[in-house]
This record gives structure tokens, C-alpha cells and sequence, in this order.
């Protein structure tokens, strides 16, 4: 068992706002998320099978794809899937070393490799499938939100973001403190309509997702008259027409 | 336990101990990067925020680059063929052997006859060095991988308005309030398109696209059309139909940029037939409401007549463009309810479409306080745009009909009134060109060792200008601008191998490839592309003699190669985006850019050079003109970074045109700055050089723009870019296959070229859909975003996410088929029942239900790209290619499987009969047809079987 801090509602909650309107399912977050952390605080993130059989490796950031029907549209669903940094991670509860922890200060869900012990309960305890064994350390990984980007002297301050953040090309990932009401972020969650993925199970993720936006509709788009209104009379009929509309009679 | 503040984790840890920036190549996106170095090895790399193209964000390719540099496939010494081809056998040489033994090649080809040397190379950023280089050589057969990307489309653009998509222009997202996207997946250029496509959706700019399969771009889409592939020309043609039939027409635009009021000689029985009509000066003709008198059409202060018949002083009839255009519309086949029975697109959704257009185009306008002046010298106060978006790719390009469909496109796009404005299409300088632009395919015939005097590819606008022999037979190996693709402005690499195996139209000694897969993905019919390349003669020799082939990685085409040049990676040389080639501009900026070596390729124990180098030493060792001096010393000695710096194509005009002259204070023109690469890498290895506010629109008849443009070259001269509704230079090609006109088709081409060469645009159902019956799919393929023009099966990051294929179906028509998710199908080209692949599937509801599609390129041979031999891509990846054919079904003549104007390779004409496998085979392996393993590459380390990549990056506390 490793306890959660005590909650102070005025403590940073950081997070991600994604937008599933505009996510095109790219994986650029994907892989600059691989990138930045098999060199980073997790580091490694390691490859099985790097070119073989079974290519298999730790991601702390996959996207699945879905065909959704409902009442306004079918539409593709991209939903790039990380760990949520929930409120309430039983990911955490059920730790028996304390190597997975809620950071007290910003609420980064973080596992101390020191001392995990690879059992894999986490993994069973998050609803999300976010937590990824590495396979050849054989300790757990997960999203840090860039723990070691966010605060980073050496990086400039408009970069001091996730690396998926930083990466995504269609602007559909956004990073900030989700318990100020004030913040860029929780203005766009406000704005927009936002889906808890699996809200039920009381979890309480940090992370946002916005749903898709309502399709855009042209509604004061007239439908076209055709010059001629008597169409019997072909091609002549319309070259009449059009003859005295652009020479109009004087 | 463990309290909080225990927790001791570095959180401000340098990123690294070198940070240099470059010009990514993971895809033919051109992003800037920051390439992060620790301990001399590749940490990290990021998008340049500073960059004009990625402005920061980088794709999934991009941040791959790490593990492309790290492949265990790249090339490592030259390799020499020492068994037969195929069986990769092949001995490690030194350089001094390898480029003693291609000189040899080239230079006895050369004396024998330049044109014994064919030069094809994929997918290539250096093109303005390679077209050099092959001009100086001499061999006619020269051209990149455009013919099998999109030729078709950038014909159709420069020919019919001086510009393009892509690299040539783009919508102006800015204002823009509707947008079309027709046939795009992730192409090019993919993260500009996902930023925008991004914007739009958040300023409520309604998005429409228009695809068969919705996915990724398409998948956020207000809109999706799930339209039958092929058709999209009758889709845009109905648009155009429902506009004309309502005069929701810009006749102002019309009149003053486009030539719909030229006069069209009418005379059945004339030579003269549908051409202009033309006072004894030449001068184009028009009919002026204002005086009632026919007057050249360039005449300022007009008003141009654009319907009516006239009567020539001649006696002739002669008809304004503008109506013969609105008479091939208003055609029933054209009308909504006929187009939907073909398309898929119901009547309702394209008139609604329609009335969408007209709406945002007429009832939206966008005025911005920008003051301009037109090429006639009248000022505008403002700038006023029609702010429709539009953006279309391989979905039309990959057919028969693209070129004709694209035409369509553009044509919506003038006759809405949206090119070069306010919301609507932009062009990048150095476009527009003049339309078409002025520059014609050298025919002089090859000879022995002398260059060729004018450069391989252009416009041809006659068929005086064709590269045909007296006979009219094909003078390139490809048959590029012969009659079987007279417009063939890219070449056809995708026929070069077919041809030259069949010793059609003549045999050649050495095949010359740099950077195309054409042993597997880039080839169509796969196993016949194998079999040409390992014919032999009776003799026992190769009908291909010999092949050099150029790559950084041990490719499926290795195998299949003589002589193995091998190139570094992307991280380990000079490159220049250049403004001679296709460069980085944006719409508001003229830009080019350089790759710079941030990795030192020897340092990795690779003995390896950078391509350009060695076709520069290649050139210095043969004394091609341009590469060595008077005294036959190498001209750049200093390889491609020397050329990039010193070589001028024309006085003060080289490949770069940031920081020229002595002081570097240049732009464009100026002399050679030997500190000019030094300027680049300070400025983040690009330069812009940003358009006055007045110079950023209507472009194409912009007085200033014009004028700058000439002085850049970018012109010839400072007069409009008018748009050409009807295609002159269509009419004459038609008028030769008639008789009327000289030289002649040979006359077998005949009715293919009254039939395709109509002066306005046409929908044609493409050329091989010959197949009836209604169990016929359309077949078509798409590359995955994370895999786009990119190696991406050896990369094992991006082959995590996309490590085999399947056959996506529709989910009524699986259910139809009794076919389930994960059953094996056969599929069979729909005319060819010969050959066979074997797919799994996936039931999917955004498929167009008369299609099937597939991943491409993720199968790969066994044997190739250092994967194990049991990799997934080699068991259950499937590949297309195998079933689309290289030549056209049951014609006499053996016509390429090709746009019939451009000679554009007809990817995705394909059809497919499908059938479930019998129950032995549902659980079986699926890669078919199997193709022997390529044998084992000795001459590469192994594979490694686990990565830990970064393991010694991070210090843990």
C-alpha cells in the first residue's frame, strides 16, 4: 500500500487537454514521447525484438482508433491514451514498495524505479492500460508529463512542455495546470465539451479529453437557381438566359 | 515508507552538450529540426520553432530519425555483385575501386552513346544537381520519381494556371472559410496540413473531404464524401455544372485572368480547328463589348465578350472559350443525378456542395486594406478574395484520369475566382510559371560523348516538340513525350525497368538509380519488375547489363544491383532545398534551405559518402563539362558542400539564394559567398526573404510581383500568367492525330490521342476498367502517417505501430461476403486472374462499400532491411504492387498502366476480384507470392535483439 498526499485544493493538478476533434491519429505524439523519454527520466525505454518476431517495447503514449456512431455522425476517433494522473490513482494505493507516487506539489503520477520491483499490480489496478512494463528492465514505466522538460533550466521557457506537446502538429495537445480555473487549459475544458473516459469508476483523471465538435454546417447557404428557369430548352435556353443577364437591356 | 520529500528526481537536467540545426528528411515534408547530440550521440530530436515550415511541431517520422540513424541496415563499404543477381552476393570494395569501376561504365556508355546511360532517381531532393549532371553527360534518359508521384496533377496545374499544390502553393489558411480536400492521406506537405487542418476546425471553417476511405485527416472532416475511387472528376465536374447552370460564376475574374473570352475557330473542316483565333500578327482574339470589335486579347481597358458566336473578318465562326466550357458542363453527364449513380455522392449532397461554394465564394468575400497594382497599371485600393480552400493529392494522381480531374479542380478553383487571393489558393514564388511555362524537353539526339544542350524535362505545347524519332517511336527509354505520354513532364521512371529489359525502345548498358525501392514497393507487378531485372539474353548475358544503385540502407533493391554505392543518412550531409528545385517557400516568402552534417558518418565505422559528393566526383572523373575546368581539374573539389556554394546555373544565380555576393548581402542574385553555408547554419539553415505586403496576392497579373519575379528569374518576363480554361497546346496534339497537322501520330496512337487530348477537360473512366461484374472492388493503398514517404519498416519504433497490414472492407459488404474480422481473402487483379495475393481483413464503416484498402508498403522481403526472417512484414505484410499490372489489359499495343497525357503512374486504377480462402489457409502465414529469401546481407552486423536506447543518457540519482 503507498498512500496518496493529502489533497490541497489550492496545488497545482498539471495535465493534458486533448482534442479529439482535431487529433488525426498522426502518432507524432507517440514517438517524440519514445524519443525524449528513453533518454529521459525513465530511461530506457526498451525494444524486444527490435527487428524481429515480435517487436515489442515500452510507449508511455499509444493512440487507438475507433469507428463511433451515434446520432449526429460516424466518424474515425483517434484517442491517444496516457497515463490520466488521476486524483484518485489506485495505481498508486496498490503499490506495495511506494515506488509508484502522487507528487504533492503538481500531481504527477510518478514511479520510482529504485524501488519498483516489477510486479505489475499498478498495471492491474489503472482502468486506462497506461502503465507500460518495460521489457528488458523489467521495471514499470509511465507518462511523467516530462517531469524532467517542465521545470528544465536549460530548455527555454515557451518549450518547458511535454515532448508530445511540443510535437503534435495539428495543435490538439495542450499542457497546464488543470486546478486553476484560471488557466489556459481548464478556460479550453470549460469551453468545450469534455468526455471523462470511464468516469464512473471514480478515478478522477486530471487529463481532458474534448469530445468531437458539432460538424460545421453552412445553413444560410441558398440552394442555386438555375438561370434558366425553363431547363426543356437545353444549353440554348441557358446561353439565352445568360446572354441578358451579363447584357442586361438598357 | 517513503515521504514525498525524499523523492529525489533531476528535473533540470541538461538536454544535451550539442544542439545543431538541420533540414529534416524522414519524408518530403522539408521541416526544420534541432538535432540534440550527448556524448556524440543523437539524444534528441525536435521540431526548429523558427522553421517557416513545422514552425515546432515534428512528426512521428520525424522524431524516428534516431533509430534511422541507428538502423543496423545502413550500407557500410561499396559492395561489387559477385554471384547472380538476387542472391545478394556481394564483396566489400574499397572506394577507389567502386568509383573506378562506375567511371568505366559511364564513360564507355558515354563514348558508345550517352543515351546508353539511364538516370532515374526516387525520392530525391537534389534534383537540380542530378539534371545537371545528366545534361552534361548527354544521355536523354533522365528524370526522379514524378512520374510515378504526381506528374499528372503538376502538369495539369502548370499547364492550365503556372502553379500547383504542394511545394508550388497552398490555400491561404488565414482566411479561408471553406475547405475541399480531394484524395489526401498524409501527403505532402503533412504536418503544414495537420497544423492548418488544426486552425480551421477551431475558426469554425467548414472542411469537407473527399475520399474513399476516412481516415486521419479525413476522420475530422465536417464532411466526408466517401466517394468511388476514380470518379472524383465527375464529382467536381457536377460542382461545375451546378455553378455554370446558376451563373454562380466570377465573370469579372474571368475576364480579366483567365482566357474564357479567347476566340476558339469553330470550322470543322479547318486545320484551324479549335484553335485560337489570330490576327496576321499571331495576337490571340477576342470580341470587346465596349467597341464591338474583335481585338487582341492583351489590349488593355476591354470588355471581353465570353458568349456568343462571332464572325471573323476571315469568314470563320469563332466561339468564346467561356461558352464551349459551360456547353461540356451543362452536358446531362455532368448533372448531380448522373454523377451519383457513378460517385457514390448522392444528387442532394452535391448541388447542397454546390450551393456551399456560391455561398462562401460570393456571399463571404474577404476584403483586406492591401493596396496592389495589375499588370495593366490599374491600382486596387484592396484585395479582394473568393475564400475557398482547396487541396487534393494521390487520390487523384494515382489514376489514368488525373490529369484531366485535376484540370477540373483548378478550373472550379478560377471559375470561383479563388486563385492567388484572400482565402482562396496561394502561390509559392518561385511560382506561378507562366501557364504552361516556358521551357521545353531538349530533343537534340544524343551523341557520343558530348552534353546535351537544354535540359531533359518541360512543356511540350506541340507535337513538334515530342522526343520522337522520325518514325514517331519513343527517343527515351521511359517513352517519356513520346506519343504514349506526350506531357510527360516527370518522366516515367516506373516504365524503365520494363523498358530497358525488353530492350524497348533500345537496349541500354547501365541502369543508374539512386534512393527508390523499385525491387519491391515503388514498382508496379512487382514479379515482373524482378524478372526484367534479372533477364538474360541468349548469350547468358543481362538484357540490363549493368546497375549501379545508390542507397544508405540494404534495401529490397540492393539485391538486384551490380555495383552498391552506398550513401550516409540524412544527419551525415550537405543538402540543399533549392530554389533551382522545389524549395521551401511559403505564399508570404521566398525560402530555401540546407541539410548540414550534424553526425560524422566515419565516426560510426561506416565507410560511406554522401551521393552528391560522388556524382560530383563522377562528373570531375568522366570531365563532364561543368564539373572540371579548363584544365581538367574538378570544378569542387570540396564535393556538394563546394557546389552548393560556387556553382551558378546562370550569372549570379546558383543553388542557394540567401547571403549572395561578396558582403552576403544578397538575395537571389549575386555572386558566389564563400561564407554563405556559414550564414545558413547561423540562421537555422534556411533563408526567407519576405514578399512586400503588395506583392502577396494576384500574383499571376501583379505588377510588382512580376516584375521582382523576372529580376529573380524566376520568369522570363513581366507579363501575366493567364489562366487556360482550354488547353491550345491539347487541340494541337488532337488536331495531328486528326491529319490536320504535322507531324502525325503513328497511326495505332491515333484515336488515343483525339480521345484523351481534348482541350477541355474531361471525366474518362480510367483506362483499365475493362472488368464487368458487380463483385469488382476498387483496390487502392495508402501509406500510414507514421510511414510516409519514409523507411519505416526497419524502424523499430515506427514498425511498433504499423507491423503488418490488412485488407480493410466495407462492413454491409463483408457481412454480404460472409467474410468476418481476421478471414484470409484471395484477391485477384479483376483481368488478370493469374496472379493471386492473399490478404486478412478488417470490416470497416469509413470505407467506400465498392472499395478495398490497404496499408502500403509495410510487407517487405524476406532478407531486406535487417529483419529477421520470421518478421511480421515478411510473414503476414501484403503487398498490392504484386497485382497491379505494368502495361495496360488486352491492347494491341503495350501501353504503360499510365495517365495517357502524362504518363503518371495508374496506381490506384486497380480492380480486384475477392474470394475467402478455404479453412487450411485461414491460419497460414499470408505474405504471397513468398519470394525466395533475399539471402543473408554478411556485408551488415546483426541485428541487435534488444534496444535500450538512451540507457546511458540519464543519470538516475
Amino acid at each position: 500500500m503507498t498512500s496518496l498526499p493529502k489533497r490541497n485544493k489550492d496545488a497545482k493538478k498539471l495535465g493534458l487537454v486533448i482534442d479529439l476533434d482535431t487529433c488525426v491519429g498522426c502518432h507524432a505524439c507517440v514517438v517524440s514521447c519514445k524519443e525524449w523519454n528513453t533518454g529521459g527520466y525513465p530511461a530506457p525505454l526498451s525494444d524486444t525484438q527490435p527487428y524481429g518476431r515480435e517487436p515489442s517495447g515500452a510507449f508511455l503514449n499509444r493512440v487507438h482508433s475507433y469507428e463511433v456512431e451515434n446520432e449526429t455522425a460516424q466518424r474515425t476517433v483517434y484517442f491517444p491514451k496516457s497515463c490520466l494522473h488521476c486524483e484518485n490513482p489506485q495505481c498508486v494505493t496498490v503499490c506495495p514498495t511506494g515506488a509508484s507516487y502522487k507528487r504533492v506539489e503538481d500531481g504527477i503520477v510518478l514511479v520510482d524505479e529504485d524501488l519498483c520491483i516489477g510486479c505489475g499490480l499498478c498495471a492491474w489496478a489503472c482502468p486506462y492500460g497506461a502503465r507500460e512494463m518495460d521489457p528488458v528492465v523489467g521495471v514499470m514505466k509511465k507518462c511523467t508529463l516530462c517531469v524532467d522538460r517542465i521545470y528544465n533550466e536549460n530548455i527555454p521557457p515557451d518549450e518547458r512542455k511535454p515532448a508530445c506537446v511540443n510535437a503534435c502538429p495539428a495543435g490538439a495537445r495542450h499542457f497546464g495546470d488543470l486546478g486553476d480555473p484560471e488557466s489556459s487549459v481548464s478556460k479550453l475544458a470549460a469551453q468545450r465539451s469534455t468526455q471523462e473516459p470511464l468516469g464512473d469508476l471514480d478515478y478522477q483523471p486530471t487529463n481532458k479529453y474534448l469530445a468531437p465538435r458539432k460538424p460545421k454546417s453552412v445553413p444560410n447557404a441558398k440552394p442555386l437557381e438555375p438561370v434558366n428557369q425553363n431547363q426543356d430548352n437545353g444549353f440554348i435556353g441557358w446561353l439565352d438566359a445568360m446572354l441578358s443577364r451579363l447584357n442586361p437591356p438598357t | 515508507m517513503i515521504r514525498q520529500n525524499e523523492r529525489n528526481i533531476k528535473l533540470s537536467e541538461e538536454v544535451s552538450d550539442e544542439v545543431a540545426t538541420t533540414t529534416c528528411y524522414m519524408c518530403a515534408c522539408r521541416c526544420g529540426i534541432k538535432v540534440h547530440l550527448k556524448n556524440g550521440k543523437l539524444r534528441y530530436i525536435e521540431g526548429n520553432k523558427n522553421h517557416p515550415v513545422n514552425k515546432g511541431v515534428i512528426c512521428a517520422k520525424g522524431s524516428a530519425g534516431i533509430m534511422q540513424q541507428n538502423s543496423p541496415a545502413r550500407l557500410r563499404k561499396p559492395l561489387l555483385r559477385t554471384g547472380e543477381r538476387g542472391t545478394k552476393s556481394f564483396k566489400e570494395i574499397e572506394w577507389s575501386e567502386a568509383l573506378d569501376i562506375a567511371t568505366k561504365w559511364l564513360r564507355d556508355a558515354r563514348e558508345k552513346n550517352p543515351r546508353q546511360l539511364a538516370f532515374f532517381t526516387g525520392r530525391d531532393q537534389s534534383q537540380s544537381l542530378t539534371g545537371w549532371w545528366a545534361m552534361q553527360y548527354g544521355t536523354p534518359n533522365y528524370a526522379a520519381h514524378g512520374g510515378f508521384c504526381s506528374v499528372n496533377m503538376a502538369a495539369a496545374g502548370l499547364y492550365t494556371f503556372g502553379g500547383s499544390f504542394w511545394e508550388f502553393g497552398e490555400t491561404d489558411w488565414q482566411h479561408t472559410k471553406y475547405f475541399l480536400l480531394f484524395g489526401v492521406a498524409e501527403d505532402h506537405a503533412s504536418n503544414p496540413l495537420k497544423t492548418q487542418l488544426g486552425r480551421l476546425k477551431e475558426r469554425g471553417v467548414k472542411f469537407v473531404s473527399i475520399n474513399p476511405v476516412r481516415t486521419g485527416y479525413s476522420a475530422i472532416a465536417d464532411e466526408w464524401l466517401g466517394i468511388r475511387p476514380g470518379t472524383d472528376g465527375l464529382f467536381v465536374g457536377a460542382l461545375i455544372h451546378e455553378l455554370i447552370k446558376a451563373g454562380k460564376v466570377d465573370f469579372d475574374y474571368l475576364q480579366r485572368y483567365a482566357n474564357a473570352a479567347w476566340l476558339v475557330l469553330q470550322d470543322e473542316n479547318s486545320e484551324q480547328e479549335g484553335l485560337f483565333a489570330r490576327d496576321p500578327s499571331g495576337n490571340i482574339l477576342i470580341f470587346d463589348e465596349n467597341t464591338n470589335t474583335v481585338v487582341p486579347a492583351d489590349q488593355a481597358n476591354t470588355k471581353p465578350r465570353l458568349l456568343g458566336e462571332v464572325k471573323l473578318s476571315s469568314g470563320q465562326t469563332a466561339t468564346p472559350v467561356f461558352q464551349l466550357l459551360a456547353k461540356r458542363f451543362l452536358e446531362p453527364e455532368y448533372a448531380p443525378e448522373n454523377v451519383a449513380k457513378i460517385t457514390g455522392i448522392n444528387a442532394e449532397t452535391i448541388k447542397r456542395i454546390a450551393a456551399e461554394l456560391a455561398h462562401t465564394a460570393f456571399e463571404q468575400e474577404v476584403r483586406l486594406d492591401i493596396p496592389w497594382t495589375d499588370s495593366n497599371g490599374n491600382h486596387h485600393t484592396q484585395t479582394i478574395g473568393r475564400p475557398i480552400g482547396m487541396h487534393a493529392m494521390r487520390g487523384i494522381s494515382a489514376h489514368s484520369n488525373g490529369f484531366h480531374t485535376c484540370r477540373m479542380i483548378h478550373i472550379l478553383q478560377i471559375l470561383l475566382g479563388s486563385i492567388d487571393c484572400p482565402g482562396g489558393f496561394r502561390y509559392k514564388p518561385p511560382y506561378p510559371k507562366h501557364a504552361p511555362p516556358h521551357l521545353k524537353p531538349c530533343r537534340q539526339e544524343s551523341s557520343p560523348c558530348e552534353p546535351l544542350p537544354g535540359p531533359h524535362l518541360g512543356f511540350p505545347e506541340n507535337p513538334d516538340e515530342l522526343l520522337v524519332d522520325a518514325a514517331g517511336n519513343p527517343t527515351r527509354i521511359d517513352k517519356a513525350f513520346s506519343w504514349e505520354a506526350p506531357l510527360a513532364a516527370h518522366g516515367l521512371m516506373h516504365a524503365v525497368i520494363a523498358n530497358a529489359a525488353r530492350h524497348e525502345p533500345y537496349p541500354i548498358d547501365t541502369l543508374f538509380l539512386y534512393m527508390a525501392n523499385m525491387a519491391w514497393n515503388s514498382s508496379m507487378d512487382t514479379a515482373a519488375t524482378l524478372e526484367h531485372l534479372t533477364a538474360k539474353d541468349p548469350n547468358g548475358e543481362y538484357k540490363i547489363p549493368r546497375i549501379i544503385y545508390v542507397d544508405a540502407y540494404d534495401s529490397e533493391t540492393v539485391a538486384y544491383a551490380d555495383l552498391i554505392l552506398p550513401d550516409t543518412t540524412y544527419l551525415e550531409r550537405w543538402d540543399c532545398i533549392s530554389m533551382l528545385d522545389r524549395p521551401i517557400s511559403e505564399p508570404d516568402a521566398a525560402a530555401d534551405a540546407i541539410r548540414q552534417p550534424v553526425l560524422d558518418a566515419s565516426r560510426s565505422g561506416r565507410d560511406v559518402r554522401p551521393f552528391q559528393d560522388v556524382l560530383i566526383e563522377l562528373g570531375a572523373r568522366l570531365e563532364l563539362p561543368g564539373f572540371v575546368n579548363k584544365e581538367g581539374k574538378p570544378l569542387y573539389p570540396g564535393g556538394y558542400a563546394d557546389y552548393i556554394v560556387h556553382h551558378e546555373r546562370a550569372p549570379g544565380i546558383g543553388p542557394l539564394s540567401g547571403w549572395r555576393g561578396n558582403n552576403g548581402d544578397e538575395f537571389g542574385v549575386g555572386d558566389a559567398n564563400p561564407q554563405q553555408l556559414d550564414r545558413y547554419i547561423e540562421n537555422g539553415c534556411f533563408h526567407l526573404s519576405p514578399l512586400p505586403q503588395s506583392q502577396r496576392y494576384y500574383r499571376h497579373a501583379n505588377r510588382d510581383y512580376l516584375q521582382w519575379a523576372a529580376y529573380m528569374r524566376y520568369r522570363e518576363d513581366t507579363s501575366p500568367t493567364i489562366f487556360q480554361l482550354y488547353l491550345e497546346p491539347m487541340q494541337k496534339f488532337r488536331l495531328a492525330a486528326c491529319g490536320k497537322r504535322e507531324p502525325a501520330p503513328p497511326e495505332s496512337e491515333r484515336e488515343r490521342i483525339r480521345r484523351y487530348f481534348d482541350p477541355l477537360p474531361l471525366w474518362h473512366a480510367p483506362l483499365s476498367w475493362n472488368a464487368e461484374g458487380g463483385d469488382c472492388f476498387h483496390a487502392i493503398t495508402q501509406r500510414p502517417m507514421a510511414m510516409y514517404h519514409s523507411w519505416g519498416s526497419q524502424n523499430p519504433w515506427l514498425r511498433q505501430i504499423h507491423t503488418r497490414n490488412f485488407l480493410y472492407i466495407h462492413k454491409d459488404k463483408a457481412a454480404a461476403l460472409d467474410l468476418n474480422d481476421g478471414d484470409v481473402v484471395y484477391l485477384y487483379n479483376a483481368d488478370q486472374k493469374q496472379t493471386r495475393i492473399k490478404a486478412r481483413i478488417r470490416t470497416s464503416d469509413g470505407t467506400n462499400p465498392d472499395t478495398l484498402w490497404t496499408w502500403n508498403a509495410i510487407a517487405k522481403r524476406s532478407g531486406a532491411w535487417s529483419l529477421a526472417k520470421d518478421s511480421p512484414e515478411t510473414r503476414n505484410g501484403f503487398l498490392l504492387n504484386h497485382l497491379i499490372a505494368e502495361a495496360l489489359p488486352s491492347s494491341e499495343t503495350r501501353y504503360s498502366n499510365s495517365d495517357p497525357v502524362t504518363g503518371q503512374a495508374a496506381w490506384y486504377d486497380l480492380r480486384v476480384r475477392i474470394e475467402k480462402a478455404p479453412a487450411h489457409e485461414q491460419h497460414e502465414d499470408i505474405q504471397e507470392p513468398r519470394l525466395e529469401h533475399l539471402g543473408e546481407a554478411d556485408f551488415l552486423p546483426p541485428a541487435p535483439s534488444n534496444l535500450c536506447y538512451g540507457e546511458d543518457f540519464a543519470e538516475k540519482p
